[in-house]
């Protein structure tokens, strides 16, 4: 969930009241947001780095605010707070304009060397705008907010905002080799290549994270304006020479990317944001972007689209009872202008460019039953009559762990991811013979493969139980993975039993007569003529030699038991014998 | 079915697989519309407007919730003609490739309740979660409005903790959302509520346990599991364990 941080006392002043916390978080709470915490610079300061480094912080109560992660028109102070005025009915939803320019509209050519790297780019001019420090960082924050959802850390979109006065149009954008790319980036005091750039880049904490988007590409792409000055080296860094100050007043904003359609939301959302410090409130210039095929588009889009939902339809999806003129007023709070229309059952709805969120009536829904109150609406049982059943392999599961545990035996829950090691080093098999599913990106040893066998995470237990009294006998039901073409995603799952006898004699005679029991409670009887089981002496690397026996049941073999090799003991970290029984009870359903 | 630039498969830290990497086989009729779902819209849709791209969801991985194991049953449930109406539950293990700490295991377990019918509303969800939460003793119930990808409404419980005398979060619910269901082949009036919870976190908020490991995987102390009394969620709670502030 993004979270916003805001200065306490400047959401108040523009919310126009002030709030106790208590207060504020039920409002969040109505609205859909989470008031997450209550602190200060200093306070961030002192508990990541000590009080010493934290003396001349700010100490201006900042909160921070949960945010859904599909509203991005609630992802800085000006969106929340147009968000909540509507919602108590305090102003009504400016409608954002875009306009035309007195002059030339400026223009963003792309050139077809962007194709393959990041075609995609869209423009506009915020006009006459008047920035404070505040606003000046809101709308830095804003960037960096968007960078990190909608456009999934730069990769997706880029955004770059630039002083318009500093510069001259038409601009293009273009791809070119790192090498012949030179400018001087923001915070730099002289020129670097885009080679030298990347290499600089490695050890900056912030931009270190995209570098990898155009790293190995063999074009970088870059945006110039008439006179050759670098706007932005997208998605890395923008140029020193457009850089926007407090003082700022013209803005030209470049979105660059590989989602067409995110990079338009984008756009809408900064331009309706930030429009409301332009001369001309909520109103933004249009820019031209000429695409490689020759067709120019007009941006930003800022389009109002219109949907028409049924009264009663969202009656019935909620659950509540309640007019069309009622309803639409509801919606109108959730900043969707909606009005009665036709018959008296239909509402118009307008959905404004900052609610691409919106994409089917569900939506609308939503929006209705959050202005209603979903504290409000009353609570019903379904009448579905239906008849249960528990799911067969679970409910023999069940039954066998309360009798496992009659026996005397204490359950475990293990991990299902292990390491390589756990499931075949240490039990002396190659790894390529367990068929074991293998993860691609564990973080650590401990997560590369899924289990194949139970009897490792049993053992783990013991050794993280040593000081406990003798016998240890242990158990668990649960699943294995072994990899398996024949299976939609080429692995399947079997429910285990395994049961270990952990003592200073090995108990074989302990783990054959649970066995024993076991198969009584299945009514599977000894012998195996009458459909029942047999043991069959055999071998295997984890068992001792000659104290090792296969389970056959049912006409098929099921499983092993036996006496532990003294290596399997040692592997892991275990000082006496152990023996263990392991069985599939997928054929006993 | 969730894909690279969906935002159900990246708000999760997710487990990839090496080998299997891509599932084998898939129906590819049904592929076909949720590509198009995703990509151009339909079922009343606008769709999501990105390059839906089969390899993409093709890659394995490690569910990080039961929904997808809901979503397969629901898929199951939409094969069959004609329509009847289901309650299912499920109380399973998911995965997620996080940092862990104190309160985060990579694995874990989660407790999935979906109702298919026609007509469901969301004060019907609300009912139900109300009944559901009474059963595990849990009485004093908020419903604030949330986001998931997959549902719409969507709606966290809060409930009322007596000892840390604040609300705190208890499950996830939602409605699932027609871009969803309708590419299954379910009715277009059929709703599906669906909610969800963690096993662990409430267990460690009831008996007071601060560590996970301390209830999952091999570390657990044995001691704790032969001396524990019987779990009975209606019987009158002892006054918890003393607990240091969370």
């Amino acid at each position: 969930m993004p979270t916003v941080s805001v200065k306490r006392d400047l959401l108040f002043q523009a919310l126009g009241r002030t709030y106790t916390d208590e207060e504020f978080d039920e409002l969040c709470f109505e609205f859909g947001l989470e008031l997450d915490e209550i602190t200060s610079e200093k306070e961030i300061i002192s508990k990541e780095q000590g009080n010493v480094k934290a003396a001349g912080a700010s100490g201006v109560v900042l909160y921070k605010i949960d945010v859904p992660a599909n509203r991005y028109d609630l992802l800085c102070l000006e969106g929340l707070v147009r968000g909540l005025q509507v919602f108590k009915e305090r102003i009504k939803a400016p409608v954002y304009k875009r306009v035309m320019p007195d002059g030339k509209i400026q223009k963003l050519i792309i050139t077809e060397e962007t194709a393959k790297i990041r075609p995609f780019a869209v423009a506009a001019v915020l006009r006459n705008i008047k920035f404070t420090k505040d606003r000046y960082d809101s709308f830095i924050e804003l960037q960096e907010k968007l960078h990190q959802n909608i456009c999934r850390k730069r990769a997706l979109v880029a955004i770059g905002t630039h002083d318009l006065d500093t510069l001259s149009g038409p601009f293009t954008y273009t791809a070119k080799r790192p090498s012949d790319i030179k400018f001087k980036p923001l915070n730099k005091t002289k020129e670097y290549t885009a080679c030298e750039l990347m290499n600089i880049y490695k050890t900056d904490n912030h931009l270190k994270h995209y570098l990898h988007i155009i790293e190995n590409k063999p074009l970088y792409p870059v945006i110039y304006d008439s006179n050759g000055a670098v706007l932005s080296m997208p998605p890395i860094i923008n140029g020193d020479h457009s850089r926007i100050t407090v003082n700022t007043r013209n803005i030209f904003i470049e979105c660059t990317g590989t989602d067409f359609t995110k990079a338009k939301i984008v756009l809408d959302i900064i331009v309706t944001m930030f429009s409301e410090y332009c001369e001309n409130q909520f109103t933004v210039e249009a820019a031209e972007v000429v695409f490689p095929n020759g067709k120019s588009h007009t941006f930003p889009e800022l389009a109002y689209r219109k949907e028409m939902v049924r009264a009663d339809l969202i009656n019935k999806k909620v659950g509540i009872r309640e007019t069309p003129e009622n309803l639409a007023k509801l919606l109108t709070r959730m900043y969707l202008k909606s009005e009665v229309i036709g018959d008296g059952n239909q509402i118009e709805i307008e959905i404004p460019p900052t609610r691409a969120d919106i994409i089917h009536a569900c939506d609308i829904v939503e929006d209705a039953a959050i202005a209603y109150g979903y504290n409000n609406i009353q609570m019903t049982l379904p009448k579905t009559y239906t008849i249960a059943n528990q799911f067969p392999l679970n409910k023999l599961t069940e039954l066998l762990r309360h009798d496992m545990a009659a026996a005397g035996f204490t359950e475990a829950l293990t991990f299902a991811l292990c390491s390589q090691e756990d499931i075949a080093d240490k039990l002396g098999v190659d790894i390529s013979a367990t068929k074991a599913v293998h993860i691609s990106n564990p973080k650590t040893a401990e997560f590369q493969v899924a289990r194949t066998t139970l009897l490792p995470g049993l053992l783990k237990t013991i050794a993280a139980n040593r000081k406990m009294p003798l016998p240890l006998k242990l158990f668990e039901i649960s699943d294995i993975v072994i990899k398996d073409s024949n299976t939609d995603v080429g692995a399947k799952n079997y429910r285990h039993l395994c049961a270990v006898y952990y003592n200073k004699n090995p108990g074989f005679e302990i783990i054959h007569g649970l066995l024993d029991r076991i198969m009584q409670l299945l009514d599977v009887p000894p012998g195996e003529d009458k459909g029942g089981y047999v043991i069959k002496a055999s071998e295997g690397p984890a068992f001792f030699p000659g104290r090792c026996a296969e389970i056959f049941a049912r006409g098929q073999s099921v499983g092993k038991l036996g006496v532990l090799h003294p290596d399997v003991i040692t592997k892991f970290e275990l000082t006496m014998p152990c023996s263990s029984l392991e069985i599939n009870i997928g054929p006993f359903l | 079915m969730a894909d690279g630039q969906h935002p159900a498969r990246d708000q999760h830290d997710t487990f990839f697989l090496r080998d299997p990497a891509e599932a084998l086989q898939l129906p590819m009729d049904y592929v076909q519309r949720v590509k198009r779902t995703h990509s151009q819209g339909g079922y009343g849709s606008q769709g999501y407007k990105y390059n839906w791209k089969l390899d993409e969801a093709r890659k394995n991985l490690l569910r990080t919730h039961t929904t997808s194991a809901s979503a397969r049953a629901l898929y199951r449930l939409a094969q069959k003609k004609p329509f009847t109406p289901v309650k299912y539950f499920s109380i399973d293990r998911v995965f997620r490739n996080e940092t862990l700490d104190a309160t985060h295991l990579a694995e874990f377990h989660q407790i999935e309740g979906v109702v298919a019918d026609h007509g469901l509303t969301l004060g019907h969800l609300m009912g139900v979660l109300r009944e559901f939460f009474t059963k595990l003793g849990i009485t004093q119930l908020r419903f604030k409005p949330a986001y998931n990808p997959y549902t719409e409404p969507s709606m966290e419980v809060f409930s009322y903790h007596q000892g840390l005398k604040k609300w705190v979060e208890v499950g996830n619910s939602g409605v699932f959302r027609p871009e969803m269901l309708l590419p299954m082949g379910l009715p277009e009036n059929v709703s599906v509520i669906a909610w969800g919870l963690s096993l662990e976190r409430p267990t460690m908020i009831k008996y007071g346990i601060n560590n996970i490991r301390e209830l999952v995987g091999h570390k657990v102390n044995l001691q704790m599991v032969y001396d524990s009394p019987l779990c009975r969620l209606d019987a009158e709670p002892r006054p918890p364990p003393t607990q240091e502030a969370a």
